[in-house]
C-alpha cells in the first residue's frame, strides 16, 4: 500500500494541471469568438508586408 | 487569377490578390471592386461627407487608454477581419484592434484623444463597413459571465468527481478487513479534502438561488438540492469522526457536477436566445445621424425632437416621420404598407420612421418625436399582445413545483420513521434521511429539458432555423392553425422577372444599367441575367430610373411615366422600360412568385393534422388567388395590423393553439400574440425579434421541420421526466428502508441521467422527415 503515498499525488497533481490550465484559458478569453477563431486560421501570422510575400509564391527574397 | 465581372459577388472567398474594397473578394487589378453591385455599395455605405461622431462612447482606462466598441455589419470571412484588424493597426497609437465574429463586435483600443476615435472609426466605414453604435446597453455580458461562473464550477465539479470516484471505487471493492482502517481512513478524509472545497466552490450556483427563494419566502428546486449536499457533507464528516463506514462525498460532487451541466446547458441556450434578440433590438433602436452645429452628429433614435435635422444614407432606416427637405430618392415602404415597389421622395414628401432609403442620401426635417410615431404605435401594440402571451409556465417548471414539496415530505416522513416509529438513533434516521435526498436529487430531471432541448436546437440550426427562446418548442408542438401572412411568407417578397417579348441584346444592355441599382426591380433584373454586362457610366435618376451613354447610345431604363410609351392601361406597377435614343424598346414586367416549396408544405401541413389559413393586408382578390393554388380554405384579407391580432385573439379564445408565420411590421403585433410564431430571415427586423423562431433560406419547409421536430423533442421531455419518475419510485423505497450504500447512490444517479442523455440522443437519429 506504500505505492500509494506516490501515486495519490501524482493522480491528484496531473488532474489540476489539466483544471489550472483549462481555467487559465477561459480566464484568457480563449472561448469569446469560435466563429472567428474558425477563420483565424486560415490568416497568415501578420508579416511587415503581407500581400507582396503571398505575390512572390514561395520565392524568397525576390525584387 | 482574375475574377469575371459576377463571379466576385459571393464575399467569403479569401484571397490575398487584390480584395475588393467592399467585400474582400478578390478582383481583376485595375479595378478596386469585385462587381458593379459592390462598387454601388460601397459609394452608398461610405458617401456621409463628415465623419459620424462615435467617440463619446468610448471609456478611457487608468492608464490613459481609450477603448471604444462598436458593432459592426458586414463582416463574412477571415479576409475582412485581417481587413479591418491591419487597417486599425496600422496606426501608430491604436495598440489593440480585435473583431469578434460570433458577436459582430470591434473592439480598439488607442493612446492620446478622445476624438481620436471617430477617425479610426471612419477608416472602418471607409473600408465599407456599417458602424452601430451599441447604445442599446444589454446585459449580454453579464450573462455570459454567470455562463462562464458556471463552467469554471463545472471544471471544478468534474475534476473533483473524477478522483474522487477514483478512491470511492478502491472503497467499493474491498472490505475493511482487506484493505485496512488506517487505509480506509486516508481515504476517507482524503475524499473530504476533495469534496468540500469543491462543494463550497461548486455549490455556489444552488446555494445562492435557494437562499434567495428562501428569502423572499417560496421555494425551488435549488432548495432540497443545496439541502442534500449540504447534508450528505455534514453527515460524511461525522461519519468519518464516528469511524463509520460510509461516506457519500462522491454522491454529492457527483449530484453537483450533473446538475451544473444541465443547468449550463439551460443557461446556454437562454443565452443564445437573448444575444440575438439584443442584437436585433440594438440595431432597431439604433442611431440617426443628426445635423448639429454645422457636424454630423450620431444620436440614440429616442433622442430626436421634432424639428432636427437628419442626413438619411442610402441602404439606412428613416429614423423617425419627417419630411423630406433636400435630395431626392425612393423610399422603400414595404414596412408599413407591404408594397413591394418604393415610392420616390423628393423635398416636401413625408417619410415615415424604419421605412428604407434605397437610392440617394437625403436630408429630412424630423416631424414627430420618435416614440409618437407609426412604428413605435405598432411596437406598443405588440408588447401588449407579448404580456398576454407571456403566463405560458414551462413544463419544466410545472415539475418543479410538484417535485419539491414531494421530496422534503419524503425526506422528513423517513427520518420521523426511523427515529419515532423504528426508535433508531437519530444519527441513523437522519443518514437515511440524507440518502433519500441524494437519491431523489434532479439529476435526471435536470437534464431531461435541456439536452432534449440543446439537441433540438442544434437540429434545427444545422437547417437554418434559429430558435430564439426556450419554451417555444413546448408552445409549438402544441400548435393545431396555422396562419401564413402572404407577402414575403408565402411569397418570395420580391419580385422576379417574368418572361418576356424582349430580344437578348436589349436584355444585356438593360442588365448592364440595372447593375448600377439598388431599386428592387433593377436587382431583380440583374439577377436574372448571367451574360457579360456591357461598360457604362450609369447616373441614377432618383424616383424615375437609369440614365447612361453605352457606345455612343443614351440609353434610359425606368418608369413607363419616365422613358415608356404614350398610354397604356396595363399595370404599371412591376415593370421597366428600356428606351435608346429616344425610343421605347423593351418592356421588362415583374411578379412576386410564391416560395417553390409553399404548396407542398400547406400539404405537409395538412397531413401533420394542421389548419392553415392566409391572413393578408392585401386585396382580397390576390390573397384568395394565392390561397386557391396552395389549396388553402380559409382567407382573412385586407385587414390592418390591429385586426390581425385580433384575429389571432379570437383564435385563441376559441381553444386553438396558433402558430403565426409572418415578415412584416404589419405582422409583429400577430406574432406577438400566437402562441407561436415564426419569420424567414429576410423579414423586418422587429417581426425577426418577435418572432420565437427565424428561418433562413427562400423555402417554406423550415415551418414543417419545426413543428416535426417541437413535437418530437416533447414527446422526449415527456419520456424523460417518466423514465426520471420509474428511477425514483424503485430507488426511493431502498432509500427509505436504508438500503442504500454509497455505491447504490452513485450507480443510481449516474445510471438514471445516461439513461436521460442517451433517449435525448434519440431526436438526432430520428430528425429525418
Amino acid at each position: 500500500m506504500d505505492v500509494l503515498l506516490y501515486l495519490i499525488p501524482i493522480a491528484l497533481g496531473l488532474g489540476a494541471i489539466g483544471l489550472v490550465g483549462f481555467l487559465w484559458t477561459m480566464k484568457n478569453n480563449q472561448y469569446d469568438d469560435m466563429e472567428g477563431a474558425a477563420h483565424r486560421i486560415l490568416l497568415d501570422d501578420e508579416d511587415e508586408e503581407p500581400t507582396v510575400k503571398e505575390n512572390e509564391d514561395g520565392k524568397k527574397g525576390g525584387s | 487569377m482574375e475574377a469575371t465581372a459576377l463571379s466576385g459577388k459571393q464575399a467569403g472567398s479569401c484571397s490575398k490578390i487584390i480584395n475588393c474594397k467592399h467585400c474582400g473578394s478578390p478582383c481583376s487589378a485595375d479595378n478596386s471592386f469585385c462587381s458593379p453591385s459592390c462598387k454601388a455599395a460601397h459609394l452608398a455605405d461610405s458617401d456621409t461627407s463628415a465623419p459620424i461622431l462615435f467617440s463619446p462612447a468610448a471609456t478611457a482606462d487608468e492608464k490613459g487608454e481609450f477603448q471604444l466598441e462598436l458593432g459592426i455589419e458586414g463582416i463574412h470571412c477571415a479576409s475582412c477581419i485581417r481587413l479591418i484588424e491591419n487597417a486599425l493597426a496600422e496606426n501608430p497609437d491604436v495598440t489593440a484592434a480585435r473583431v469578434n465574429m460570433s458577436t459582430e463586435r470591434l473592439t480598439v483600443a488607442w493612446r492620446g484623444t478622445q476624438a481620436r476615435g471617430d477617425a479610426l472609426a471612419h477608416q472602418v466605414q471607409q473600408l465599407g463597413y456599417r458602424l452601430y453604435d451599441l447604445n442599446v446597453k444589454n446585459d449580454a455580458s453579464t450573462a455570459s459571465d454567470a455562463e462562464k461562473e458556471l463552467i469554471r464550477a463545472i471544471a471544478v465539479a468534474g475534476f473533483a468527481a473524477g478522483n474522487l470516484m477514483l478512491l470511492s471505487v478502491g472503497l467499493w471493492t474491498s472490505t475493511a478487513e482487506a484493505m485496512g482502517m488506517a487505509t480506509r481512513e486516508l481515504f476517507h478524509w482524503l475524499s473530504a479534502l476533495i469534496a468540500l472545497p469543491t462543494v463550497i466552490f461548486a455549490g455556489r450556483p444552488f446555494f445562492r438561488s435557494a437562499i434567495a427563494v428562501l428569502k423572499s419566502g417560496h421555494t425551488n428546486m435549488d432548495v432540497p438540492i443545496s439541502l442534500a449536499v449540504t447534508l450528505a457533507c455534514v453527515m460524511s464528516i461525522s461519519e468519518i469522526i464516528r469511524g463509520g463506514e460510509h461516506v457519500y462525498f462522491d454522491s454529492a460532487v457527483m449530484l453537483l457536477f450533473f446538475l451544473l451541466i444541465g443547468r449550463y446547458l439551460d443557461a446556454r441556450a437562454k443565452g443564445k436566445a437573448r444575444q440575438s434578440a439584443s442584437r436585433l433590438l440594438s440595431k432597431l433602436a439604433g442611431t440617426a445621424t443628426v445635423f448639429e452645429n454645422g457636424n454630423l452628429v450620431q444620436r440614440p433614435v429616442k433622442d430626436l425632437a421634432a424639428g432636427m435635422r437628419v442626413l438619411i444614407a442610402a441602404g439606412e432606416n428613416v429614423p423617425a416621420d419627417s419630411t423630406v427637405c433636400k435630395g431626392a430618392s425612393d423610399i422603400d415602404m414595404s414596412l408599413i404598407n407591404g408594397e413591394t415597389m418604393p415610392l420616390s421622395a423628393s423635398s416636401g414628401t413625408p417619410v415615415f420612421a424604419g421605412t428604407l432609403n434605397l437610392t440617394a442620401p437625403i436630408e429630412a426635417i424630423v416631424d414627430k418625436v420618435s416614440n409618437k410615431s407609426l412604428l413605435s404605435e405598432i411596437v406598443r401594440m405588440m408588447e401588449v399582445a407579448e404580456q398576454g402571451a407571456a403566463k405560458y409556465v414551462r413544463l419544466a417548471d410545472r415539475a418543479a413545483a410538484l417535485y419539491t414539496p414531494v421530496v422534503h415530505a419524503f425526506g422528513a416522513l423517513t427520518f420521523l420513521g426511523w427515529w419515532v416509529l423504528m426508535q433508531a438513533p437519530w444519527q441513523v434516521s437522519l443518514l437515511h434521511s440524507v440518502t433519500v435526498l441524494i437519491i431523489t436529487c434532479p439529476c435526471a430531471l435536470g437534464l431531461a429539458v435541456p439536452v432534449v432541448q440543446v439537441l433540438a436546437s442544434g437540429e434545427l440550426l444545422k437547417s437554418g432555423i434559429l430558435l430564439k427562446s426556450g419554451d417555444a418548442l413546448e408552445r409549438l408542438s402544441k400548435v393545431d392553425t396555422v396562419v401564413f401572412d402572404k407577402t414575403g411568407t408565402l411569397t418570395l417578397g420580391t419580385p422576379e422577372l417574368v418572361k418576356g417579348t424582349y430580344s437578348e441584346d436589349h436584355m444585356q444592355m438593360a442588365a448592364s444599367l440595372a447593375s448600377h441599382s439598388r431599386h428592387p426591380l433593377s436587382k431583380a433584373l440583374a439577377a436574372a441575367f448571367s451574360g457579360t454586362l456591357l461598360d457604362a457610366e450609369v447616373e441614377e435618376v432618383p424616383g424615375k430610373g437609369l440614365s447612361a451613354t453605352v457606345a455612343g447610345l443614351t440609353v434610359q431604363l425606368g418608369s413607363r411615366i419616365w422613358c415608356g410609351p404614350e398610354g397604356g392601361t396595363e399595370d404599371t406597377d412591376l415593370e421597366l422600360w428600356l428606351n435608346m435614343e429616344g425610343t421605347p424598346a423593351a418592356r421588362f414586367t415583374f411578379a412576386d412568385t410564391l416560395r417553390i416549396d409553399a404548396a407542398d408544405t400547406v400539404r405537409k401541413l395538412h397531413q401533420m393534422g394542421l389548419d392553415t389559413r392566409i391572413l393578408s393586408g392585401d386585396r382580397q382578390a390576390t390573397a384568395k388567388r394565392v390561397a386557391d393554388t396552395l389549396g388553402i380554405s380559409e382567407t382573412i384579407a385586407e385587414v390592418s395590423p390591429t385586426e390581425k391580432c385580433a384575429y389571432l385573439n379570437a383564435l385563441k379564445a376559441e381553444g386553438k393553439h396558433v402558430l403565426m408565420v409572418g415578415d412584416g411590421l404589419n405582422d409583429a403585433p400577430a406574432l406577438a400574440a400566437a402562441d407561436a410564431s415564426m419569420s424567414p430571415s429576410s423579414a423586418i427586423d422587429i417581426a425577426q425579434n418577435t418572432a420565437d423562431i427565424v428561418f433562413q433560406g427562400d423555402k417554406l419547409t423550415p415551418v414543417v421541420q419545426s413543428i416535426y421536430i417541437a413535437r418530437r423533442s416533447t414527446k422526449l421531455v415527456r419520456q424523460n421526466f417518466g423514465l426520471a419518475v420509474a428511477y425514483n419510485i424503485v430507488a426511493i423505497p431502498l432509500a427509505v428502508a436504508g438500503f442504500v450504500t454509497p455505491l447504490i447512490a452513485a450507480a443510481a444517479m449516474s445510471g438514471s441521467s445516461l439513461i436521460v442523455i442517451l433517449n435525448a440522443f434519440r431526436l438526432k437519429k430520428r430528425a429525418k422527415i
